[in-house]
């Protein structure tokens, strides 16, 4: 008789304790261990038609390496994460999958989902500690050259996916690291820079080449790339940073988060100053909004020195956008949640620095065109909230640098580059894009999904010329 | 790395000047546009006007003054050492055109070296250009030589009357405001108070004044908004939308303010560098 099998409850992720965690830069997940992963991998019902495949934008094969997992075959494990993704480290950490790939898991109908995530970043961590440098074949070179502006997620992916297929590959990067967002968005607790790096190194061993410090739409034009080169994808972000425009914006210790993240992760001033760039400590922090770049702003204040951090959000605790994760992490360490309350003005000292902010309480009101409830203002509910250090996190659009340098490329009214659904296409000829100046601000992982579609066309157009 | 080609230090050693290797920012580069230059791998990224290009031999100049950590770091470079990271050409070129009456280009300070390409590009648009350059005293005049060639005429201002005028650059540019010729245009570069009183002057005679703003910068190109400023109550980005801007619309106040953000971190930044020097540490 077959036995019942005890049921696997899923595997807790040891953790950074909250108290010790919120005073260092180190990583709060911990990574599970080859005993839990194997564990965690054998709860996996290895579903015929896996619907987990589906909620995963770049369709990893996840019953797949999951398999590999249980039986202990890490490297093939891996490998088939690499068929996929360029990313594995950076995904396991970073995407939502409690809304992807782990949403749409038939054992969490009953029971928890596997944990996706944390099994995907286990396979590639584990790879990384042993040195595993194995990776998918490259195809014979076509004598074709693509040129990829912008080295985050999207054009990463675009890299990876066409260097296998025999292209060849450069990327032109802004910055003087590579990464895009990994690098400057978020920060080095949920994403360490080395593995960023380890990444960008793995693409270049396959032969992607990569230029920095190229800003297309100064340093070049587009129309200069596609003079030496076969096709190009746009992939350059939502780079514009939305401010509120309300009175003392422009006091000292006011930041959009752009900067105050970029300062922090990027150009490391959290070891100020051993690193060069100065970054305003703040004791009595707020942010304003209540998406995964606030969360990271207030968890960065905190670890910064703040001896208060406030997230400050309009609409209600069911709105927030950032993950839950997120959300319970920064909790955890000590970030309180300030709902329903907007900011009026900015209060600065004689020094211009920034003392206090005028608030005003709000209510919820009909829904507005993101569909959700329209935050109203509730008259005369003002108050004073003192604050030395505000971080606008309310979100980012669209950097016109590229858009307003080339010719022939069609933007929506927000500036955002129109492209053809499931190709990337532009109007442009030889011209695709995809990522945040497509989207808005989204995801790494629905980047990347942009970045498998467009590679797919790019290749096809460069094969066969359509 | 972008290689130092050629070095030299000006007013006391306070100025230093370098030709360094960017060739295609060199092709690319137009008056008043800037690079970001970062030494190496702590380095912080500032922004410094290029005060000349060769687009022939691929070279830039940048004059800068020591003022802090990063540019006394700078001051250590050698020929032959170089930058780890070059950003360019950045920012919105001068726009240049020919004028009825005179352009009149004010550099305070290493402001000169800002205005040097700027009055290069009005002369060859058929321009007739009055240079008026000042320092505080004699040994801290730079480009004196090359701003007599750039411009048509050449005035020179000390505050201390070791040489040429005693006095201030606005006394001179008063003289001209007031002399009955046609002031078309006037172009301003240096310390805050000098482009804020330029502008404050020249708006009593309604020219139109254009200033370079020296905000403080982490990018350089639009994604962060640190070097914001408020132009006629509006904010803009200095290092895409500037880094000129209409004198006359400028928050002055509000950018010497902003420039004063990090006061506390730089001092401390050259202590420990100072230190760090003295005991052979390398920073």
């Amino acid at each position: 008789m077959a036995e019942k099998k005890e049921k696997i409850p899923r595997q807790p992720m040891p953790e950074q304790a909250p108290e010790k965690r919120r005073a260092n830069f180190e990583e709060v997940p911990l990574g599970y261990t080859a005993e839990a992963a194997r564990l965690e991998a054998s709860r996996c019902l290895q579903c015929k038609k896996p619907s987990c495949v589906s909620g995963c934008p770049v369709e990893i094969d996840i019953p797949g390496f999951i398999e590999s997992i249980r039986e202990g075959d890490f490297s093939a494990a891996i490998s088939k994460l690499k068929e996929k993704t360029a990313l594995p480290a950076v995904c396991g950490r970073v995407c939502p999958q409690e809304v992807q790939c782990e949403a749409e898991c038939l054992l969490g109908r009953k029971d928890d989902p596997v944990a996706i995530g944390r099994l995907e970043r286990f396979a590639a961590d584990s790879a990384r500690e042993r040195g595993d440098k194995s990776r998918p074949a490259i195809a014979a070179k076509t004598g074709k050259s693509v040129a990829i502006v912008g080295s985050g997620p999207s054009g990463v992916t675009v890299a990876g996916d066409l260097i296998l297929k025999g292209h060849d590959v450069t990327i032109y990067e802004a910055f003087h690291k590579p990464g895009g967002v990994l690098v400057y968005g978020i920060p080095e607790f949920r994403l360490p820079k080395r593995i960023v790096q380890e990444e960008m190194d793995a693409l270049a061993e396959l032969g992607v080449k990569f230029q920095t410090n190229a800003v297309i739409g100064r340093t070049e034009a587009v129309d200069e790339l596609l003079e030496r080169h076969d096709a190009v994808f746009i992939g350059v972000g939502a780079g514009l940073p939305s401010f509120m425009s309300i009175p003392g914006e422009n006091l000292i210790g006011i930041y959009s988060a752009n900067e105050y993240l970029t300062r922090s992760n990027l150009m490391k001033a959290y070891l100020f100053p051993v690193y060069d760039t100065p970054i305003v400590i703040g004791k009595n922090v707020a942010v304003i909004g209540a998406g995964n770049v606030a969360m990271d702003s207030a968890r960065t204040a905190l670890r910064l020195g703040a001896d208060k951090v406030r997230i400050v959000y309009r609409r209600s605790r069911e709105e927030m956008p950032a993950r839950a994760e997120e959300i319970h992490h920064g909790e955890q360490e000590g970030v309180e949640i300030h709902l329903l309350t907007n900011p009026v003005r900015f209060i600065g000292d004689e020094k211009g620095r920034v003392k206090a902010m005028e608030c005003i309480k709000m209510e919820l009101g009909e829904p507005d065109e993101s569909g959700r409830r329209r935050p109203v203002p509730i008259k005369d509910s003002n108050f004073i909230m003192e604050t030395d250090l505000v971080v606008i996190a309310v979100g980012a659009g669209a950097n016109p640098l590229i858009t307003s340098t080339t010719a022939g490329l069609a933007t929506n009214k927000w500036g955002y580059i129109l492209t053809e659904e499931r190709t990337g296409k532009t109007k442009k000829p030889r011209v695709w894009a995809g990522g945040d100046i497509v989207t808005g601000q989204a995801t790494v992982i629905l980047a990347m999904g942009a970045g498998r579609q467009a590679a797919n066309s790019i290749h096809n157009f460069l094969t066969w010329g359509w | 790395m972008y290689k130092i080609v050629e070095r030299e230090e000006m007013a006391q050693g306070t100025v230093v000047r370098n030709v360094i290797e960017a060739p295609k920012v060199a092709r690319k580069a137009q008056p008043g546009q800037f690079v970001i230059l970062k030494a190496n791998e702590t380095g912080e990224r500032i922004p410094l006007t290029m005060a000349d290009t060769d687009p022939e031999h691929g070279t830039i100049t940048v004059i800068y003054q020591v003022v802090g950590k990063s540019t006394a770091l700078f001051k250590t470079l050698q020929v032959g050492d170089g930058f780890q990271d070059l950003l360019g050409p950045l920012g919105r070129p001068t726009h240049v055109e020919k004028y009825d009456g005179l352009v009149i280009i004010v550099g305070g300070g290493t402001g000169t070296a800002v205005v040097h390409p700027i009055t290069k590009a009005f002369k060859a648009a058929g321009n007739r250009v009055v240079g008026i350059i000042g320092s505080r005293t004699k040994d801290l005049l730079i480009l004196e030589k090359e701003m007599t060639a750039a411009s048509s005429e050449l005035r020179v201002c000390t505050d201390d009357g070791s040489y040429g005028h005693h006095g201030f650059v606005t006394d001179v540019l008063k003289q001209y405001l007031e002399g009955g010729q046609k002031v078309s245009l006037v172009v301003a570069a240096g310390p805050v108070p000098m482009m804020k009183f330029v502008s404050k002057m020249t708006k009593e005679y309604g020219v139109k004044t254009l200033v370079s703003l020296n905000s403080i910068m982490i990018d350089g190109t639009g994604m962060c908004g640190g070097c914001r400023v408020s132009i006629s109550g509006k904010n803009r980005f200095t290092c895409v939308e500037g880094p000129e801007f209409d004198g006359h619309e400028v928050d002055f106040d509000q950018l010497t303010q902003r420039l004063g953000a990090y006061r506390d971190m730089e001092k401390t930044a050259m202590e420990k560098f100072e230190h760090d020097c003295k005991i052979g540490l390398k920073s």
